[in-house]
C-alpha cells in the first residue's frame, strides 16, 4: 500500500488513444476507390486487378487508398500489403513516403540483355532518373530477340542506347499496336473455331479426341513437359466444378516464344482452351498473362470478348488475368495463387493442382504454347503432329534462341533439335563471337559447353543425363566474349530476386549463393553444399533448380571460377 | 474422435521400422509418436496451428522421391519408405539450420537462448554458420507489452498463422519477397501503431525470440527473467475462463502463458496474458483499514486510492473485524435483519461465493444477497428460467465450430470476449454464416454474412419479424415445436403483425435484409445464438432474451452439436457465484428461497434460521441505501459505486450508510464510503474454483503469496461470521467445495480431487466418471411439462428516448484493454498504457456536426449528471449515438446512466439513456 503523498494512477499528461487502433480509412479515399472499382472488382480474388486498377490511375498503391480498399474488401489491412509487396510492378508508398514520378523506364538485366550491354545501359540511364521518370533493373522482359530490352513502364521501347531512350522519354508514352494479330474474324473465317463448335454442337467424339490427343506427342511447353493428353485425362476424371489455368505467365529468362504466338495468333490458344472447356469438362478458365505483356492483354481482352460474343464459349466462363510482376507465378501453383489474388507462394505437393487447385477444386493448368498447339493436332492428327519431330522425338518445338547468334528469335525445329542445329538456323554464331556455351533451358537449366551442343534438346534423355533440362526451350549461346561466372552470378541474382521467400533453401540460399559467388575467391566446396540443400529441399522448382547454373559452371568451367593472386600461382 | 477412427490405419517403414499410420497423421507426428524427435521451427504441435513446411528444418527422405519432403506437412500413404536419420536427410536439415543461424543474432546475444531455434541448433551441433549475415533491422519497441526483434526472425510465418488463423485478429503479415520477405504489422507499420489487440499469440507461438513480452528482457533485449516455478491456473477476467500459467519468479508473475484448456485451447487475450501485474500495483491494500472519525462519509468527496490516510487510519485484523461485526450486530438488533445486505463477486470463486451467500443469510438473517450479474445476465437468466428452466447456456461456446449459422446480437465478443470471438471467427472462416446484430459495428462484421446495424433499443421489434418470417413462412421446425415446446399459437398472435415491412421503420433494417437473415437461420441445420450485454441491460431485456430463445426452440436449435443458446458472461465466476447461491430469490443451484422445504434443508445444515422471503436486488439495496431501508452493507469483491447505474444516487445512498464493510484488493470508489476496509487476496494469491460461460468448473491455483497483511477471503468471511457467533470451521476451499457439493447437485461428479487432477470439468456430469456435458437438453427440459416455452415479447420503447434537449443515445460497456470498473486493468501496466484516458466515442458524422476534433475535451450529459472526458473518434457508431467506457473513475459512465429496471430481471437499462454531447468551457 503507498504511504500518502505518492502519485496517484490518475496522474496528468497521459496521452489518450483518441482513436481507433491502426490506420483510419479516409473518407475521400474512399470514394476514389468506390469510384474506381465495382463490387464486382471487390471479390477477393480479384485482389491483384483491383491493385492494379488502382496503381494504373495513381502510378503507385498509397496507403490510405490500401486501406480504403481494405475495409471495402473486408480483407485484414496485412493481407492487402503483403500481397501488393510482392509483385515487382506495384509501388506502395506510405504516408510519410513520396510518391514515384508516373512514368517508369525499366531494362532488363537479364542474361541475354547483360550479354548486350544491358547494364552499360542502365548505368547511363540512371542519370536520367529524376522527379519525372523513375529507372529501374527489370528481370527479363521477354524480348530477349531485341537484347538490350528497354520498356516506357512496361511497353517495350525500340533503344538501342542512351540517345534512343531519350528521344523516346521526350514524347508521350505511346500503346502499341499489334500489326500482325489474327482478329476473331479472320480465324474464324479461315477454319478456326470449327473443332470448337462441333464439340458445343455434339458433332465431336470427345473420348476419342482425347485418345487422340494423348496419342501425340504433345508435352507441356511451359518447361515441365507433362504428357498433354494424359494430363486432361487426368483432370477429367476427378469430380466437377472443374477449372483451368491458362500458364501466359512466360518468365524464364530467355523465353519468349508464348509472346510470339500471343501477339500473332492468340485464337489458336483460346480455341484449345474451348476445346478443353469440352474435353476435359471446364467450368471456367483463367488467362493469367504477363503484366509485362501490355499490347496482349489489350488484344486478348478484345479478342476474349469476341469470342464470348460469338457464343462459343457458352460452355464456359473464361476470364483474362493480368501478372504483376513476378517470375514464380510462372510456376504453375504459385499462378493458382495469384489467380485467387494472393501472394505467388507455390504450393507443396501432394496434393497436385489437377486434383486440388484453384480454390480447391480439381484444375487444368496448360502453357500457352501447348494449347496453341491442341487445335491442328486434333485436325491433322496425332501421327501428323508426332512426325513432326525427330526419331525418338515426337512433335514440333518452339526454340526461343538468344545470345551470340546472328538472328536471334523463335525458332520452330523438330522436336530433339540440337544447339548446332538451332544456331545454325540463326544464322550462325554473331559477328566477332566463337561458340563457347549454352544454356539449353533458359535460366534454370543449366549451362553446357560447346563440344556438347549436339545433344538432342528435349525432355529428359541425354540432357538430363548432363544434369540439364531444356524446360521452356530457351537456348541461350554464349561465346568466347562471355565470362560463365558472371553468367552464372547474373543469374542466380536473378533467382534471389525472384524466390518467393517462403522456404529457407531458397529465400536464404539464394542470397547467400550470390553473396559467395560475388568474392574474389569463391568457396567453391561450401557453394557445392549450399547447392546440395537449395536442389533437395526447397519447395519448388525455382529453388531446386537455381543452383543448376552455378553447377554447370563449376562442373564444366572450372577455370572460370575466381581465384586471388596468390592462389593462381 | 470417430473421424479418426475410421481412418484405415497402415504400415510405413520409418527408418528401417515398420510403424502404424494413418493417412491423416503427417510423418512428424508419426515420428514423433515412435519416438524420433524431427527438428521442426515453422511447425507449432498445437491444436489449429496448420503446418506449413516452409522452414525446412524437418526435411525426410521419401524413397522413391526425387527430393526430400516436410515431415510436419507431409502426410501418410500405404507403404510409404521414410528415412529421417540418413545422411541425405541430416545433411539437409543442417544446412538450413545453419542458413538461419547465419542470420540470428550470435548465441551469446540471443533474446532467447533457449528458444526452440537454439535447441535444434544445439541439437544438431550448429552454433555458428560459415555463411554471412543479413543486414539486421532495428529493435521495434513501439508496443507496451511485445518486443520486436525482427533480427531473430526467420520468417517462418507462425506469428501470421497466430494472429491470421488461430486469433484472427489479422494484424501479421508476410510481405515482400526472397530475402526481402519480412514480417509486417497492418501497412509495415510499428506493431504499437498497428491495429495489433495484443493477444500476444505471436509471441507464445514466435519459435526464434522474435517476439518477445518485455517483462522478461533486459534493455539489450536479451532475456533477463526465467520463472522458478509455473503454476496453472484460470484467467481472472471475463467468462471465457481461459486456463492459462502464471510464470514466477521470486513470488511474482512475470509472464503468462495460454494453457490448453477446454474453454481456450492455448488462446488467451491482452489482458489475461498482460493484464497481471495489476496484483504487484503500490496500492494494493496491505493492512486492514478504519474511517477515520473526523472524515465523515459524503457522496461529493474527493479520494485519491493513491492516498489512503486522508479518510483511513491503519488498523489491526482484530480491530478491524471487531468493528465489522460490531456494527452488523448493532444494526441487526437495532433494526431488522432486513436493513443489512451483502455483495458478493463474481470475480471471486465458487467458494468465497458460497460463504458470502451462506453469511448473509444466516449472519445476517436476510436474502438481500447479489452481486453483479444483476447488471449483466439477469434478465438473460430470467428469460431462461420462464421458458427452459434453466440460467445456464445450453451449449459452449465451442460448439460453433458445428453450427452452421450463427447470430451474435448484443454483443461485442472480440473486445468482451475476445477468446470467444476468436472461435466464432474460426467458425465464420471455416464456412458457418456469421449474422451480427447490433446497432455499433465491430471486428466480426469482417467475417458476417449480414451485419444488421439496428435502431438502438429495438431489437424487439428486430427479433419479432424474424419470428414473424420464420412462422409465416412456414421455416420452423415443425417436428420440434410440436414434441418440444408449448405456446406456439401465443406466439404466432404475438407476431402475426410484426412483419418486417411493418418492424423496418423501427428497426432501420431493410425488410429483405431482415427475411433473408430469418430464412437462412431457419434453413441452417445447426445454429447458434450468442448475446451480450446489448440485450441484457434494457428494460425490455428479459423480453430480448424470450425472442431469442423462441428463434433458438422454432428453429430446434437446442439440444444438438452445433446449436444453442449461449448467453456470453461478463465475469470469470459469474456462472459459478449465480450457481452458488449470490441471487436475492435463490439458495444455490436456484432453488427458491421461498420453498419451505429447501429452507428448512439449508436451516438444518447451517444450523440458523433463514429469511423465508426474496431479498433486494442490487439495484434495490442501492435505493434501500438511498432511503434509509438498508443500513448496514458488505461488500466483498465489488465496486457498485462504479458499476451500478445513476452513479450520484448510488452515492447519496453510501453516503447515507451507518455501516460499510468492504473486503477488496485496492481502495476502489465504493471502499472509499467505507467505516471497515478488510484487505484481501487477488486471484492470482489464491486456489479456489470459477465456473466459465460454458459451465465448466475450473481449478485456480495460487501463484504467488499474498502481499503484506492481506488475507484469503474465506478466512476473512470466516472470521465475521465466528465474531457474529457463529461457529464456522472451515480449514479451506476445499471444505467449502465439499459443503457446497452436499448441497448442489449441478457439482455431481465433480470433486475436488477431480478438478485438482483435470483441471475443468463441465457441469451436468453424470459421475465421477462422465466428462460432463458440453451440449444439454436433448430430450426434455427442466420445466414443469418438460418443454420450453415459446414466450411472446410485446414492442415497448425504451425508458428515455432521446428528445430536443438530449438527442443521442448513450450506450455504455467495456473496452477491450479495460475489465469491469477497471480496478484492475488500470493498475495494471500494460492495459493502462494501451487504454490511458477516459474518452467518449463518437460517430464521425456526430464529430463532424458538432465541430468537435479528436482528441478534444467535451461533456456528456443526461439528466442524471454530466462527465467531462476527451472525444474519440469511432466510426464503428452510427450518427446519433455515443459510447462511454464505465471503467473509468474520473469520468464515470454510470454518473449519466439511466437505473430504470427491466421487471422481470431487475436489470437496469445501462446501455440506453438520452443524452447531449458538448465541447469543453
Amino acid at each position: 500500500m503507498p504511504e500518502s503523498g505518492q502519485p496517484s494512477r490518475h496522474k496528468a499528461g497521459k496521452k489518450g488513444r483518441f482513436r481507433p487502433k491502426g490506420r483510419l480509412v479516409e473518407a475521400d479515399a474512399r470514394a476514389q476507390i468506390c469510384q474506381l472499382l465495382s463490387d464486382e472488382q471487390l471479390q477477393r480474388d480479384r485482389l491483384i486487378e483491383a491493385l492494379h486498377a488502382i496503381n494504373d490511375q495513381f502510378h503507385h498503391l498509397s496507403a490510405r487508398h490500401l486501406a480504403a480498399l481494405a475495409e471495402l474488401m473486408r480483407l485484414p489491412m496485412a493481407e492487402v500489403w503483403e500481397v501488393a509487396s510482392f509483385y515487382d510492378h506495384f509501388t506502395l508508398v506510405k504516408e510519410e513516403d513520396s510518391p514515384p514520378p508516373a512514368r517508369t523506364l525499366r531494362i532488363c538485366t537479364s542474361l541475354s540483355c547483360a550479354l548486350a550491354g544491358s547494364e552499360e545501359l542502365l548505368a547511363a540511364a540512371q542519370t536520367l532518373d529524376g522527379p519525372d521518370l523513375r529507372v529501374m533493373a527489370a528481370p527479363c522482359l521477354g524480348a530477349c530477340d531485341r537484347a538490350p530490352a528497354v520498356a516506357d513502364g512496361h511497353q517495350l521501347i525500340r533503344a538501342a542506347d542512351i540517345k534512343d531512350i531519350r528521344a523516346s522519354f521526350s514524347q508521350p508514352p505511346r500503346p502499341q499496336e499489334l500489326d500482325n494479330l489474327i482478329k476473331f474474324d479472320d480465324y474464324r473465317k479461315n477454319g478456326g473455331y470449327r473443332l470448337a463448335a462441333d464439340l458445343a454442337g455434339g458433332r465431336a467424339d470427345k473420348q476419342a479426341l482425347l485418345a487422340e490427343l494423348a496419342r501425340s506427342g504433345l508435352r507441356g511447353l511451359g518447361g515441365a513437359g507433362f504428357p498433354t493428353g494424359r494430363k486432361w485425362q487426368i483432370v477429367a476424371g476427378y469430380e466437377g466444378p472443374r477449372l483451368m489455368a491458362v500458364n501466359g505467365d512466360e518468365g524464364e529468362p530467355g523465353t519468349f516464344k508464348d509472346r510470339l504466338y500471343l501477339s500473332t495468333d492468340p485464337h489458336r490458344m483460346i480455341a484449345g482452351v474451348l476445346i478443353a472447356g469440352h474435353l476435359a469438362g471446364i467450368e471456367k478458365a483463367y488467362l493469367y498473362i504477363r503484366d509485362e505483356y501490355p499490347e496482349i492483354l489489350a488484344a486478348l481482352k478484345t479478342e476474349v470478348a469476341a469470342v464470348k460474343n460469338s457464343g462459343l464459349g457458352d460452355h464456359m466462363q473464361l476470364e483474362l488475368r493480368r501478372g504483376a510482376g513476378a517470375y514464380i507465378c510462372g510456376e504453375e501453383s504459385a499462378m493458382i495463387e495469384s489467380i485467387e489474388g494472393k501472394r505467388g507462394l507455390p504450393r507443396q505437393r501432394p496434393p497436385f493442382v489437377a486434383e486440388r487447385g484453384l480454390f480447391g477444386r480439381p484444375t487444368l493448368v496448360n502453357n500457352v504454347e501447348t494449347l496453341y498447339w491442341v487445335r491442328d493436332i486434333l485436325e491433322q492428327g496425332a501421327d501428323w503432329y508426332n512426325a513432326l519431330g525427330k526419331p525418338g522425338h515426337p512433335g514440333l518445338r518452339s526454340y526461343s534462341v538468344s545470345g551470340r547468334v546472328a538472328r536471334p528469335g523463335v525458332v520452330r525445329a523438330p522436336a530433339g533439335s540440337t544447339a548446332n542445329e538451332l544456331i545454325a538456323l540463326c544464322g550462325g554464331m554473331a559477328q566477332g563471337h566463337r561458340f563457347k556455351a549454352y544454356l539449353p533451358g533458359g535460366a534454370s537449366g543449366g549451362i553446357l559447353p560447346a563440344d556438347k551442343a549436339d545433344i538432342a534438346l528435349d525432355f529428359g534423355g541425354a540432357l538430363a543425363d548432363e544434369g540439364c533440362f531444356v524446360g521452356s526451350h530457351a537456348l541461350v549461346v554464349l561465346s568466347q566474349q562471355d565470362n560463365l561466372w558472371q553468367a552464372a552470378l547474373n543469374l542466380m541474382r536473378f533467382f534471389r530476386h525472384e524466390s518467393c521467400g517462403q522456404c529457407t533453401p531458397c529465400r536464404s540460399g539464394t542470397q547467400k549463393a550470390v553473396e559467395l559467388m560475388d568474392t574474389d575467391t569463391p568457396d567453391t566446396a561450401l557453394l557445392h553444399e549450399l547447392s546440395a540443400v537449395m536442389a533437395d529441399a526447397s519447395i519448388c522448382g525455382l529453388g531446386q533448380a537455381a543452383a543448376n547454373p552455378l553447377l554447370s559452371v563449376m562442373r564444366h568451367f572450372p577455370e572460370e571460377i575466381p581465384v586471388s593472386d596468390k592462389d593462381r600461382t | 474422435m470417430a473421424g479418426t477412427d475410421r481412418q484405415a490405419r497402415f504400415t510405413i517403414t520409418l527408418d528401417g521400422r515398420k510403424v502404424k499410420a494413418r493417412s491423416d497423421q503427417t510423418l512428424w507426428q508419426i515420428a514423433r509418436d515412435n519416438g524420433v524427435d524431427i527438428p521442426h521451427l515453422c511447425y507449432r504441435d498445437t491444436e489449429g496451428y496448420r503446418p506449413d513446411g516452409n522452414c525446412r528444418a524437418c526435411m525426410v527422405e521419401i524413397e522413391g522421391e526425387r527430393v526430400l519432403a516436410a515431415s510436419c506437412q507431409r502426410r501418410a500413404a500405404p507403404d510409404m519408405k521414410v528415412n529421417s536419420q540418413n545422411s541425405r536427410a541430416t545433411t539437409a536439415r543442417k544446412m538450413v539450420m545453419e542458413l538461419l543461424v547465419a542470420d540470428q543474432p550470435a548465441r551469446a546475444d540471443a533474446h532467447e537462448p533457449s528458444s526452440q531455434l537454439w535447441h535444434y541448433a544445439q541439437q544438431q551441433q550448429i552454433t555458428a554458420s560459415r555463411f554471412s549475415a543479413r543486414s539486421q533491422p532495428q529493435t521495434d519497441s513501439s508496443h507496451p507489452a511485445i518486443a520486436v526483434n525482427m533480427d531473430a526472425c526467420i520468417q517462418c510465418n507462425l506469428c501470421v498463422r497466430a494472429c491470421r488463423e488461430i486469433q484472427v485478429n489479422d494484424v501479421i503479415g508476410l510481405a515482400g519477397r526472397g530475402a526481402e520477405a519480412k514480417i509486417i504489422f497492418d501497412f509495415d507499420d510499428d506493431m504499437g501503431a498497428s491495429t495489433c489487440v495484443g493477444c500476444g499469440e505471436c509471441v507464445q507461438a514466435c519459435p526464434t525470440g522474435a517476439l518477445m513480452p518485455k517483462t522478461v528482457l533486459d534493455p539489450e533485449q536479451r532475456l533477463a527473467v526465467t520463472p522458478d516455478r509455473q503454476i496453472a491456473s484460470v484467467c481472472p477476467y471475463c467468462g471465457v475462463g481461459c486456463q492459462l500459467t502464471f510464470n514466477v519468479r521470486d513470488d511474482k508473475i512475470v509472464s503468462v502463458n495460454g494453457r490448453d484448456g477446454p474453454a481456450n485451447r492455448g488462446r488467451l487475450c491482452v489482458k489475461g496474458r498482460y493484464g497481471f501485474d495489476y496484483i504487484h500495483n503500490p496500492e494494493r491494500l496491505t493492512q486492514p483499514l478504519v474511517r477515520r472519525d473526523d472524515v465523515p462519509k459524503s457522496a461529493s468527496m474527493e479520494f485519491d486510492p493513491a492516498a489512503p490516510f486522508s479518510h483511513f487510519r491503519p488498523a489491526s485484523w482484530d480491530e478491524a473485524l471487531a468493528r465489522a461485526a460490531d456494527g452488523f450486530k448493532k444494526i441487526k438488533s437495532d433494526h431488522q435483519a432486513g436493513a443489512l445486505a451483502g455483495f458478493g463477486s463474481a470475480k471471486g470463486t465458487n467458494e468465497e461465493a458460497y460463504l458470502v451467500q451462506k453469511f448473509v443469510r444466516s449472519c445476517f438473517g436476510t436474502n438481500n444477497v447479489d452481486h453483479c450479474t444483476r447488471l449483466c445476465h439477469a434478465s438473460s437468466v430470467a428469460a431462461l428460467l420462464e421458458t427452459i428452466g434453466s440460467g445456464a447456456v445450453t451449449a459452449s461456446f465451442s460448439q460453433c465450430r458445428d453450427a452452421e449459422a450463427i447470430i451474435v446480437i448484443g454483443a461485442n465478443p472480440a473486445v468482451n470476449h475476445p477468446v470467444a470471438a476468436s472461435f466464432i471467427k474460426n467458425a465464420a472462416k471455416s464456412g458457418a454464416e456469421l449474422f451480427v446484430l447490433d446497432p455499433r459495428g465491430q471486428a466480426l462484421d469482417r467475417y458476417a454474412a449480414h451485419s444488421l446495424h439496428f435502431t438502438p433499443g429495438s431489437d424487439v421489434a428486430l427479433l419479432n419479424a424474424m419470428l414473424h418470417t420464420i412462422i409465416q413462412e412456414n421455416l420452423y421446425d415443425s417436428d420440434y415445436v410440436a414434441s418440444h415446446t408449448e405456446g406456439f399459437e401465443a406466439l404466432a398472435e404475438q407476431t402475426r403483425l410484426t412483419s418486417p415491412e411493418s418492424m423496418a421503420p423501427v428497426c432501420g433494417i431493410a425488410p429483405q435484409t431482415i427475411r433473408d437473415v430469418a430464412r437462412r437461420f431457419a434453413a441452417a441445420r445447426t445454429g447458434m445464438i450468442f448475446w451480450g450485454m446489448g440485450v441484457s441491460q434494457h428494460t425490455h431485456g428479459t423480453d430480448n432474451a424470450r425472442c431469442l430463445i423462441s428463434l433458438a426452440l422454432l428453429t430446434g436449435n437446442i439440444g444438438k452439436q452445433g446449436a444453442g443458446l449461449h448467453p456470453l458472461r461478463g465475469q470469470n465466476n459469474v456462472q459459478g457465484a449465480s450457481d452458488a447461491g449470490l441471487i436475492p430469490m435463490f439458495f444455490p443451484d436456484y432453488r427458491s428461497v421461498e420453498d419451505t422445504q429447501t429452507r428448512e434443508k439449508y436451516e438444518q445444515l447451517w444450523g440458523h434460521p433463514l429469511d423465508d422471503k426474496k431479498g433486494l436486488s442490487v439495484v434495490e439495496i442501492a435505493d434501500g441505501a438511498c432511503e434509509g431501508t438498508i443500513k448496514g452493507l458488505y461488500v466483498m469483491g465489488e465496486n457498485p459505486v462504479m458499476s451500478d447505474p445513476d452513479q450520484a444516487h448510488v452515492r447519496a445512498g453510501f453516503e447515507r450508510l451507518e455501516h460499510l464493510v468492504v473486503q477488496d484488493i485496492f481502495l476502489t470508489e465504493t471502499a472509499a464510503f467505507a467505516d471497515v476496509v478488510l484487505p484481501a487476496s487477488a486471484f492470482p494469491e489464491k486456489s479456489g474454483t470459477v465456473t466459465n460461460t460454458d459451465r465448466r468448473v475450473q481449478m485456480g491455483r495460487t501463484a504467488v503469496p499474498m502481499t503484506g497483511d492481506a488475507r484469503q477471503d474465506w478466512w476473512i468471511i470466516q472470521e465475521l461470521a465466528r465474531r457474529m457467533g457463529h461457529e464456522w470451521n472451515y480449514q479451506g476451499p476445499q471444505d467449502i467445495f465439499n459443503e457446497m457439493r452436499i448441497v448442489m447437485p449441478s457439482l455431481t461428479g465433480i470433486t475436488w480431487e477431480r478438478l485438482e487432477a483435470e483441471d475443468a470439468v463441465t457441469y451436468p456430469c453424470a459421475d465421477e466418471n462422465s466428462p460432463g456435458q458440453d451440449v444439454i437438453f436433448a430430450d426434455a427440459f427442466p420445466t414443469e411439462s418438460g418443454r420450453g416455452r415459446l414466450s411472446p415479447a410485446a414492442i415497448l420503447p425504451p425508458d428515455e428516448v432521446p428528445d430536443d434537449d438530449f438527442p443521442l443515445v448513450m450506450t455504455t460497456g467495456r473496452l477491450l484493454e479495460h475489465w469491469h470498473t477497471g480496478s484492475m486493468t488500470r493498475r495494471s501496466h500494460v492495459l493502462d498504457q494501451l487504454e490511458p484516458v477516459a474518452e467518449v466515442h463518437i460517430s464521425t458524422q456526430d464529430m463532424a456536426r458538432l465541430s468537435i476534433s479528436i482528441g478534444q475535451r467535451v461533456c456528456v450529459e443526461t439528466r442524471r449528471g454530466t462527465i467531462e472526458l476527451y472525444a474519440r473518434l469511432d466510426p464503428n457508431l452510427p450518427e446519433g449515438m455515443i459510447f462511454v467506457p464505465f471503467c473509468f473513475s474520473e469520468a464515470p459512465a454510470n454518473m449519466l446512466t439511466n437505473a430504470a429496471l427491466d421487471p422481470f430481471g431487475k436489470i437496469p437499462e445501462l446501455k440506453y439513456s438520452a443524452a447531449r454531447l458538448r465541447r469543453a468551457e
